[in-house]
């Protein structure tokens, strides 16, 4: 019992302190006029960006829907699919490691690294080495570990984590990353033109990617059928990553796999249109192999680590499930009003934004992030646009509801199931429900609002520091009605 | 556009004679005028409005406060009250697409629940679809702003139903605002709990509508209206918002037109 006890409190106290980071990050970054503006530029760009490349909105919408069913059809299967991916990756000469917590994850990338005495390791963008802070990992091991990607490049040279998933640095604007560029590379002069900031960085990767004992990189989509990892990228580093050192090793979540070769074509279409309004990506990697006799270049060695962490609890429930479905193009944030006013980093999770909303409690757990969840007006907007329509705002309200059920309610759907419940709160909804679905009541406490309404108070919270209360009116519509003719009361036909 | 086609699927009643008028809980106590206005346009159209005098609250803000036994209690009262198989017109998009879609999953254990939500019509699209209603504009010429709220362009499909209405009065010029289709950052019980994100939501929203230089904006959603003329209110800007119904009727008496 003492046990309990002392659990719950250190569950509240965890709770208490994620919603106070949150809404200190939240005020901290609504402060930041230069962010602020960096991300409403960006979201704007990018959200004209994919609807430029969405012209025929019934062909989208077929699109989306052969999508969401593709996904649906692998999520399902997803057990047999992820053995069947391993069988052919094996065969393929791919070995296959699994991963249940983002620390085995980081054991079995420091001990692959260990085996071929590696160093220095450059990486390919990859949002799940982020979730596994694998850097940070292997830096304590002594292991050079280098963003090759520009926007995780110049993250990992401010000593920052990735504002977005899709474009990392999206939160600084050219002058910062010249700034940035200016303090922390020997040789380099101020300079905010775009094409000499890129050239630099490149100068320096492309030294790294020749030297480095291993590349590792993400997968967007592993097929099954073909033991295939297929990776989307723009800038070459991710082909630089997979083929010039000997050692490659792949990480990624396991919900990535797809049944078959051909449904990636009209994943990969949704993916760069709905992320960048691209209609293919400058770079679209298949990796089936490592070197093969004969072959000049290549790694010699190739791994695929398959990660879990949390996903298998949003895989037990049919509605959480869907969260699953998402293929990380990043439309949902940058049509988010909130993201675009926040930006990504006042979430304090690796995924921002929408998405980062519904996937972030499978893998933290509630207790570190019930906030998330309400820190949404319901508007929608992530939802009409994820190419795999995931009903994002309904998962919000699942995820709510999660969040405030009592803590001993079976089943046990969620880690840290409770943690957002407030007696209080609670206290008011029964109140509520009691008044509204007793008419007597109801009319009663309107009639009773109405008649005092002077005594209203004309501060209310948050509400009112930048609104003016809202004063009932003197009559209500019920009242109005009753004295009008017989025909607008309840006829039984 | 998933909601646009759904509606382009969704069959709307021919000739209705008699309607019910779900009136919402914030009109009710707020802002009855916009209800007693909604009834009056629907009766010059020869529609008997029945308003059932136990309803209350569809059960939204419970709903998306996460105490849906609470939402599903106060829910299932609503649905006693509205017995007759004749359409429900909702004067509130949001409102509308509580009652036409999440009672689907809130009262799934109930049995005709679905055909009490095909009943449910936004009143802007009922104007539309089922009426065909014509407008003939009676007042002087002036340029207003539509603020269409997030449920009823996404979850009731009907922003364009709102536009139509207003296109229809020769003398109304419907100026389009910056961001129009980005939310006001009202969200219920999000404006209190994250009251500092929803204040900025709502900063933006009220500097669009006054760059876009009208005399007054219109909505069919009185939350929304609510949180943007609160926010004018309190910047002591005079622009302010004026439910559908009592423009539309406004517009089309010839004593009350220019007002």
């Amino acid at each position: 019992m003492a046990d309990t006890t002392i659990h719950i409190k250190e569950q509240e106290s965890k709770y208490a302190k994620s919603a106070r980071a949150f809404r200190d990050n939240v005020t901290r970054d609504l402060a930041n006029e230069e962010l602020r503006s960096n991300f409403r530029g960006a979201m704007d760009y990018l959200m004209d960006k994919r609807k430029a490349a969405f012209c025929e909105q019934d062909e989208l919408e077929t699109l989306r829907t052969q999508c969401k069913l593709i996904k649906q059809r692998c999520l399902a299967k997803l057990p047999y699919l992820l053995e069947q991916l391993e069988e052919n990756l094996i065969q393929n000469g791919i070995k296959v490691h699994w991963a249940e917590t983002t620390t085995q994850a980081n054991e079995i990338i420091a001990q692959l690294i260990a085996t071929k005495n590696g160093k220095t390791v450059v990486k390919g963008k990859s949002m799940v080495s982020e979730e596994t802070a694998l850097n940070d990992y292997l830096e304590e091991r002594d292991i050079e570990c280098l963003e090759s990607d520009m926007g995780e490049y110049i993250v990992q040279l401010a000593k920052e984590h990735p504002s977005h998933i899709i474009m990392p640095a999206i939160h600084q604007n050219k002058q910062q990353v010249a700034k940035l560029f200016a303090d922390n590379i020997e040789g380099f002069s101020y300079s905010t033109d775009v094409d000499t900031l890129i050239g630099q960085g490149r100068a320096i990767l492309r030294d790294k990617f020749c030297h480095a004992d291993v590349g590792l990189s993400g997968v967007n989509f592993a097929v099954a059928e073909t033991g295939t990892l297929c990776l989307v990228e723009n800038e070459g580093n991710g082909r630089m990553c997979t083929t010039v050192p000997d050692l490659h090793i792949a990480i990624t979540g396991i919900e990535k796999v797809v049944e078959f070769l051909a449904d990636v074509p009209p994943l990969l279409s949704l993916l760069t249109r709905s992320a960048t309004g691209q209609a293919i990506s400058t770079y679209f990697n298949m990796i089936t192999s490592p070197r093969k006799k004969g072959e000049k270049d290549g790694p010699k060695e190739v791994h695929l680590v398959l990660l879990d962490n949390g996903r298998s609890q949003a895989f037990a429930d049919e509605e959480l499930r869907q969260t699953l479905q998402c293929i990380r193009c990043g439309a949902c944030m940058n049509h988010c009003p909130v993201y675009t006013r926040i930006g990504g980093h006042a979430y304090g999770t690796v995924y921002p934004g929408p998405i980062g909303k519904i996937i972030s409690p499978h893998m933290l757990g509630l207790e570190a992030t019930s906030n998330l969840p309400t820190a949404s007006s319901l508007c929608g907007a992530c939802g009409e646009v994820c190419p795999v329509k995931i009903p994002i705002p309904k998962i919000l309200l699942r995820l709510r509801k999660e969040s405030v059920k009592p803590k001993s309610e079976h089943p046990l759907v969620m880690k840290g199931q409770g943690a957002g419940r407030n007696n209080v709160e609670a206290l008011v909804w029964k109140v509520w429900a009691l008044v509204h679905k007793s008419p007597f009541i109801y009319n009663l406490s309107m009639w009773s609002l109405t008649r005092f309404r002077f005594l209203m108070p004309k501060k209310l919270g948050p509400w009112t520091s930048v609104r003016i209360a809202p004063t009932p009116a003197a009559k209500t519509l019920h009242e109005k009605l009753k004295t009008r003719k017989s025909q607008h009361k309840l006829k039984r036909g | 556009m998933t909601q646009l086609n759904s509606q382009h699927l969704r069959s709307y009643p021919k000739n209705p004679k008699q309607v019910y008028l779900f009136g919402t809980c914030l009109v009710d106590s707020f802002f009855p005028d916009s209800g007693m206005d909604a009834i009056t346009l629907l009766e010059q159209q020869g529609i008997e409005v029945l308003y059932p005098q136990g309803q209350s609250c569809c059960g939204q803000p419970a709903y998306n406060s996460g105490y849906q036994d609470e939402a599903k209690a106060v829910a299932l009262a609503q649905v006693k009250q509205f017995p007759l198989d004749i359409p429900i017109v909702v004067i509130s998009g949001s409102c509308g697409g509580m009652m036409r879609h999440h009672y689907l999953d809130l009262l799934d254990d109930m049995p005709e629940i679905g055909t009490f939500c095909d009943r449910i019509f936004e009143f802007t699209e009922f104007l539309i679809h089922a009426l065909r209603l014509k407008l003939s504009d009676k007042g002087k010429p002036e340029r207003v702003a539509l603020h269409t709220s997030c449920a009823a362009r996404r979850e009731m499909g009907v922003h364009i139903t709102g536009d139509q209405l207003l296109s229809q009065l020769d003398n109304v010029e419907l100026i389009t605002h910056d961001y129009e289709s980005e939310c006001c950052g009202f969200g219920g019980t999000f404006s209190v709990k994250h009251g500092d994100i929803s204040a900025e939501m709502v900063a933006d929203k009220t500097k669009h509508l006054l760059n876009a230089d009208v005399v007054q904006y219109v909505s069919a959603d009185h939350g929304c209206m609510m949180n943007i003329d609160g926010a004018l209110d309190y910047q002591k800007q005079p622009l302010r918002g004026e439910h559908i119904a009592s423009y539309l009727l406004r517009r089309t008496q010839a004593n009350k037109a220019n007002k």
